[in-house]
């Protein structure tokens, strides 16, 4: 049975489509990134998924329970990390658990059986008695992964698990995440990390405007849509430079004053550039990056 | 339609619970002083209204101004602490600070939700309207015995206000609006109830009027009880107060469902 099927599902508000006929399906034990740019409708998948809106049009289950008709029976078996911090801000560490757990019909003493290991698990074993309030972005992130597990969930759904993390605290989540893959959970995360889908998630699917615009594995994606060699370009007049290295890239694209070229032989187009003066070159492999933008558009869109 | 209203109802009779005891844990960390404002309040307005005013106006109905006032006090506290607890402290927990955000990624259904907010603000009513009784009875004002009656209507007031507020709170779209219910509903309900003069003294559209208040109700079955009285057309009383808390419970869960699982 798959984890999360979602068929021809529709939403809108008002006159604005924001899930258009979407579907996908995520198996049991997979993680599955949902990737796309601010305003995607990414959310919006993970509200309908938990029942929290009732989409216009099409079929939603999780775990073959239908969502929303018996979404509360599908969230018994789900774990939420929302992508705004809701903790109890006055609670301790340790009633927020307590709290929570209760909310899933435990008792106290149930909540308490499996505090401990969630708290090792979160690195929070010494932050126990603390307020919330005293904790730091990367501290009350873990304490919502720990409270997500708190059901012990098969499928954790993420939305932007990492957004405003710094670097220590978003490697020390996606190693936690892994650890939870590696013991067979399933995994939604919403993301516009590349890094973060490129780590952590078995299969993407690329969301724009409501729709999916692509789906696969992270490196089957890269050399489907890229499949060369990248060559940055900074500096100089991009328009000159454009007729100048056209010959050599399949494909040349500008974001703001960089251009980008996708390049079979990168060796002869940097031949061509090496004698313009005032420029800066960089050769690379391509990435998840490109992926994204030349589906989404190098440009800003708003 | 209806199968979107019903799966918003309370998922059974103990979820609300949860809920309940959430907000209890977090008032735990703040007792004192909530007690301490529960006893000053009703303390202050007895002392100021009942002797400064009673000395001028003598008796009401049969008894002391004070007397009369205090059971009217224990009615009102009664209304502005659940209506205050819900339209500001549930609200914010609906809106800015998220509480009911991560409570709707639980086992716990929008109806569980407001059934455990309701339940905790009619709490609050039965501390602050037992703290004015206490006083009163201290005072001399109250029968020691019929207290204990006193209590529970007490509650079912604040449960019957918590009700109405929660309709106030799933409509309001910001702080500003909540002020409105205070001034354009629960003033004019407090000068028309008879808590703190006799409706018999007002014309008689406003007498029809304050037949249908539920806080009416709620301060003749008090003032009875509290000075010892047999209380007139009790069942009357106990049904109104039953609807006004009851019905608005469906109406605000409809409408909360309208607000946050669009």
């Amino acid at each position: 049975m798959v984890a999360i099927d979602f068929v021809g599902v529709t939403k809108s508000y008002g006159k604005r489509v924001v899930v258009d006929g979407m579907s996908f399906t995520v198996a049991p034990g997979e993680c599955l990134g949902l990737l796309g740019p601010n305003g995607a409708g990414k959310s919006t998948i993970t509200r309908l998924l938990l029942g929290m809106a009732t989409p216009d049009a099409g079929k939603i289950t999780v775990f073959g329970v239908p969502v929303p008709a018996r979404a509360r029976l599908a969230r018994a078996r789900i774990g939420v990390v929302p992508q705004f911090d809701n903790l109890d801000h006055r609670f301790t560490v340790r009633e927020n658990l307590l709290v929570f757990g209760r909310y899933f019909g435990m008792s106290k003493r149930e909540v308490e059986a499996v505090s401990p290991s969630l708290l090792e698990f979160a690195r929070l074993e010494n932050k126990a008695d603390a307020r919330v309030a005293e904790l730091s972005g990367g501290m009350k992130r873990r304490l919502t992964l720990a409270r997500a597990l708190i059901n012990d969930p098969q499928l954790l759904v993420m939305d932007e698990p990492t957004t405003g993390l710094d670097p220590q605290a978003r490697h020390l989540i996606w190693e936690r995440l892994r650890s939870l893959l590696t013991r067979g959970k399933t995994i939604l995360l919403t993301t516009h990390f590349m890094e973060e889908a490129e780590r952590l998630c078995d299969r993407l699917c690329v969301v724009e405007q409501g729709r999916k615009i692509a789906e696969g594995r992270p490196h089957a994606l890269i050399d489907e849509q890229i499949g060369c060699q990248v060559v940055e370009v900074y500096g100089g007049n991009p328009h000159e430079l454009r007729s100048l290295v056209k010959p050599y890239a399949q494909r040349i694209e500008r974001s703001g004053e960089t251009l980008f070229c996708y390049a079979p032989d990168p060796e002869q187009l940097l031949t061509q550039l090496r004698g313009v003066a005032g420029l800066r070159l960089l050769q690379r492999p391509p990435n998840l990056e490109d992926v994204f933008l030349r589906l989404t558009g190098r440009e800003m869109k708003d | 339609m209806t199968e979107g209203y019903m799966a918003v109802m309370p998922a059974n009779g103990w979820n609300w619970v949860a809920v309940w005891r959430r907000n209890y844990l977090a008032w735990k960390k703040i007792a004192l002083a909530a007690v301490l404002g529960n006893l000053a309040e009703p303390m202050i307005s007895l002392f100021a209204l009942g002797f400064g005013l009673g000395i001028m106006i003598g008796r009401v109905e049969g008894t002391s101004y004070v007397a009369f006032l205090a059971a009217g006090m224990a009615a009102v506290s009664a209304m502005t602490s659940a209506t205050y607890e819900t339209i500001y402290s549930t609200f914010a927990r609906m809106g800015g600070e998220r509480t009911w955000e991560a409570m709707l990624c639980t086992q716990l259904t929008l109806g569980d939700i407001v059934l455990g907010e309701l339940a905790w603000a009619g709490t609050k009513s039965l501390l602050a309207g037992t703290a004015i009784t206490l006083v009163a009875a201290m005072l001399g004002y109250a029968a020691w015995p019929s207290l204990l009656y006193a209590l529970p209507i007490i509650a079912l007031t604040g449960l019957a206000f918590a009700s109405l507020a929660m309709i106030v709170t799933a409509l309001a779209p910001n702080y500003d609006c909540l002020v409105f219910y205070q001034t354009l509903v629960l003033t004019p309900m407090l000068f028309l109830s008879g808590a703190v003069f006799p409706v018999s003294q007002m014309p008689s559209a406003f007498q029809q009027v304050s037949s249908l208040l539920p806080l009416a109700h709620s301060v003749d079955l008090i003032r009875s009880v509290m000075l010892g009285r047999p209380a007139e057309s009790l069942g009357l009383h106990i049904t109104t107060l039953c609807v006004y808390a009851v019905l608005p419970f469906f109406l605000s869960a409809a409408l909360l469902r309208r607000r946050l699982m669009r």
